[in-house]
């Protein structure tokens, strides 16, 4: 078992999760993910290791309430514990030292971004962070992020804060940076990695993604996380998560991200909550 | 005078009592009921008891099978089970899942004359029996040795080499990936084919004995087996086939396209079946192809069945003849209503506007010469295309090794394939400590021959660690 050592909805249904996992941490790099378990009937998920305490032996995750998993982690307090959590897995974020690095975090990506930030700069580089969000009480790990960043961005959809909109706003911070962008590398959901990779296409700037699909087991054998990068099938939990984005088949991924929404909704009300069914049913 | 004429032996084996076609279809309990105490003494007073029995032999585990068939004859189950345990630490699940008509029933000298004693059979009804009785028996161990052997991968090579090991007096640490132990025997084999408390039992016998088991954990990412090697005299892979292999065809990766060890870790290991009970979603399909004609093929077809698809296709590019999967396996399937399209190659798969897959294109086949396999190869038909509308794909046409240990151990020869290269003789791989056995030295196989390469390592390892030698 693994205890929780600190859980909190760190801004609206955005939750950050410490666990003690020891053998985790031995030799963990960032980028990299772990697996969970909620419950000994719950099902593995995948989630972006964002930081690490290799002296306590903990890592930190993020995660957005959003279904039956999600919401029994979202539970859980200091000192409950979960059957599951294993890694590090995945490819780590390739780090050296580029020149200057744009990295953009949404969502959970903003907390993930962080250790990649934080190598990159310590390889040398020229740290751009950009964080997105619907509004400005959306963002969280502000003063973390600006630690080892060079200059930092924020693009709010409301316009409560930098740039009013989305993700193609990056177009304008990275010509308001001055100066060539050596790589980007972007965090957080599938459609956010996604409208980046577009605003990077025309220019061409290399640009890393980490993609999170369906997994269930995470090395490599059940197959199910499979994406398509250029012409080749690749396993997201071995071959990635990190992958160019201008190679991505995103209408693919999208539509594969989506092939349990229906069922990922009905747990949720009927998961064991019978007050809540009862409500439903009325 | 001569005696008077002995009995005339009955050449009929005792069939098993199985679970009605109708009835399993429906629920997802174990098809094989098994033998009562009258089935399995007249079957085993079958047994010649031959001096020189050709059925051993064929036993990758060496199993004295006339010593524990002697047992079940004389009503002394005890010294039975105490005979088969000797060599098999896990006769639940060989009675149920070892090919027994390749193996030790394929020796068995009444295949002369009618049919072979129904060996498997009989190891289920020991192991069964034991079970019945309440907590098993403790052997004695051996006095520690002091030395460490690590074992990478819960299945079941890897519990062969820490059950040998451990009552050898080495001390034993299994690293498992998942957060269960038993690898294909939790998340591949179905329950209806192999209940996984039966597997819990045998997992929890290897507890008792002292090997101590670290699942989630993967090694090759959480450690990797040059950092065991720094705290372990030894360190033995069986890490397992654990990569898909799909077609390369077009459409493969649309929705409703499962590799089958998705299908059946989402059914098998994280209970699937059970939703909403447990979190694992599931679709309900109601067309479903399987690719693929062995084991794994029909276990996919038979689970799709259970969770109440109308109609179940086995799409299989060769004839009925040789399909790869066990005879019982099949006629399982068939009577519980499968269809079989042999002589059929899916070329391409076709989708809806949400990315469902939606039809299969498929290409007629006719057999030609023979292969390299020695089976007929298959020979396109040319011009017979046709469509066969179907809402789920499951691709079930084998694995190759799981290369992350391969490719996070220095020094460790791969084959083409990305198998460890290890000695037939001693499971010995390229680098010095390490042995390997199972599907990540073989490719995809089956349970037996598994436990038969742990089961050869161990003695290897064993006599390294005695004597330094290997």
């Amino acid at each position: 078992m693994f205890e929780i050592v600190e859980s909190q909805m760190i801004v609206p249904n955005l939750h950050q999760l410490t666990v003690r996992a020891p053998d985790v941490v031995q030799d963990v790099k960032s980028g990299q993910f772990v697996i969970l378990r909620a419950e000994d009937e719950g099902e593995r998920i995948p989630l972006s290791i964002a930081d690490w305490d290799a002296k306590a032996g903990t890592v930190t995750v993020f995660f957005l309430n959003v279904g039956a998993t999600t919401s029994k982690l979202a539970a859980l307090r200091a000192g409950d514990s979960i059957p599951t959590v294993v890694g590090p897995l995945g490819v780590p974020t390739e780090i050296d030292n580029y020149g200057t690095v744009l990295c953009l975090g949404g969502c959970y990506g903003i907390g993930s971004i962080y250790p990649i930030a934080r190598d990159l700069k310590k390889a040398g580089n020229r740290v751009i962070t950009v964080i997105e969000a619907r509004s400005s009480y959306l963002f969280y790990w502000e003063e973390k992020l600006k630690t080892v960043s060079d200059e930092m961005f924020f693009i709010t959809r409301d316009g409560t804060r930098g740039y009013k909109g989305h993700v193609p706003r990056l177009q304008e911070i990275m010509q308001a940076v001055g100066g060539e962008i050596d790589r980007v590398i972007i965090n957080g959901c599938t459609f956010l990695v996604k409208l980046g990779s577009e605003v990077t296409r025309p220019s061409g700037t290399k640009t890393i993604v980490s993609l999170a699909p369906i997994m269930i087991d995470g090395t490599g054998m059940c197959g199910v996380c499979r994406v398509t990068i250029g012409d080749s099938t690749r396993f997201a939990c071995v071959h990635g998560p990190d992958f160019d984005g201008h190679q991505v088949n995103w209408e693919e991924l999208l539509k594969r991200r989506k092939m349990y929404f229906n069922e990922e909704v009905v747990p949720l009300h009927t998961s064991r909550c019978e007050a809540h069914s009862a409500e439903i049913s009325g | 005078m001569p005696d008077k004429p002995k009995p005339k032996r009955d050449l009929n084996r005792r069939d098993m009592p199985k679970q009605s076609p109708k009835v399993r279809r429906q629920n997802f309990n174990e098809v094989a009921l098994g033998y009562t105490v009258e089935l399995a003494r007249e079957e085993a007073e079958r047994c010649l008891q031959c001096k020189n029995p050709k059925c051993v032999p064929m036993c990758p585990v060496e199993i004295d099978i006339p010593g524990f068939i002697r047992g079940i004859a004389e009503n002394n189950f005890a010294q039975g089970t105490q005979t088969l345990k000797n060599k098999n630490l896990l006769p639940a699940v060989c009675g149920r899942v070892c090919p027994q008509e390749e193996q030790c029933e394929k020796g068995c000298i009444l295949n002369k004359r009618g049919a072979p004693v129904a060996i498997g059979r009989l190891e289920r009804f020991l192991a069964d029996w034991e079970a019945a009785q309440g907590e098993a028996e403790i052997p004695k161990l051996t006095r520690s040795t002091g030395k460490k052997v690590a074992i990478v991968g819960g299945g079941p090579a890897g519990l062969t080499v820490a059950g040998d090991l451990i009552r050898l007096g080495h001390k034993v640490t299994i690293f498992e990936a998942l957060h269960e132990m038993g690898g294909v025997l939790v998340y591949g084999i179905p329950e209806f084919r192999l209940p996984k408390a039966i597997v819990k039992r045998e997992v929890e016998y290897l507890r008792k004995l002292g090997v101590e088991i670290r699942t989630n954990f993967v090694v090759g990412k959480t450690r990797t087996v040059d950092s065991l090697l720094e705290e372990y005299d030894a360190v033995f892979v069986g890490s397992g086939a654990g990569l898909p292999w799909f077609m390369q065809i077009p459409g493969e990766n649309l929705n409703g396209v499962y590799s089958a060890n998705e299908y059946l870790t989402r059914m098998n290991l994280m209970k699937g079946y059970l939703f909403p009970e447990f979190d694992t979603p599931i679709k309900n399909h109601h067309r479903v192809a399987v690719v693929g004609g062995g084991n794994v093929a029909m276990d996919c077809a038979r689970t799709a069945l259970r969770l109440g698809a109308d109609e179940v296709h086995i799409i299989y590019r060769r004839s009925r003849q040789e399909l790869p999967a066990r005879l019982e396996e099949v006629e399982n399937a068939e009577e519980e209503g499968v269809i079989f399209d042999f002589l059929t190659l899916p070329l391409r798969y076709i989708g809806d506007e949400n990315g469902w897959v939606k039809e299969i294109e498929c290409l007629k086949m006719e057999l030609g010469e023979p292969d390299a396999s020695g089976r007929r190869r298959p020979v396109p038909i040319e011009g017979s295309n046709y469509m066969l509308s179907m809402d789920a794909v499951i691709c079930a046409i084998g694995n190759s090794p799981n290369p992350l240990i391969p490719e996070t151990t220095p020094g460790m020869e791969v084959g083409k394939w990305g198998n460890i290269k290890a000695d037939e003789a001693t499971g010995k791989t390229s680098k010095a400590r390490v042995w390997a056995g199972g599907d990540v030295v073989s490719g995809a196989a089956t349970v037996i021959l598994a436990m038969g390469a742990g089961r050869i390592a161990a003695r290897s390892i064993h006599e390294y660690l005695m004597n330094g030698k290997t």
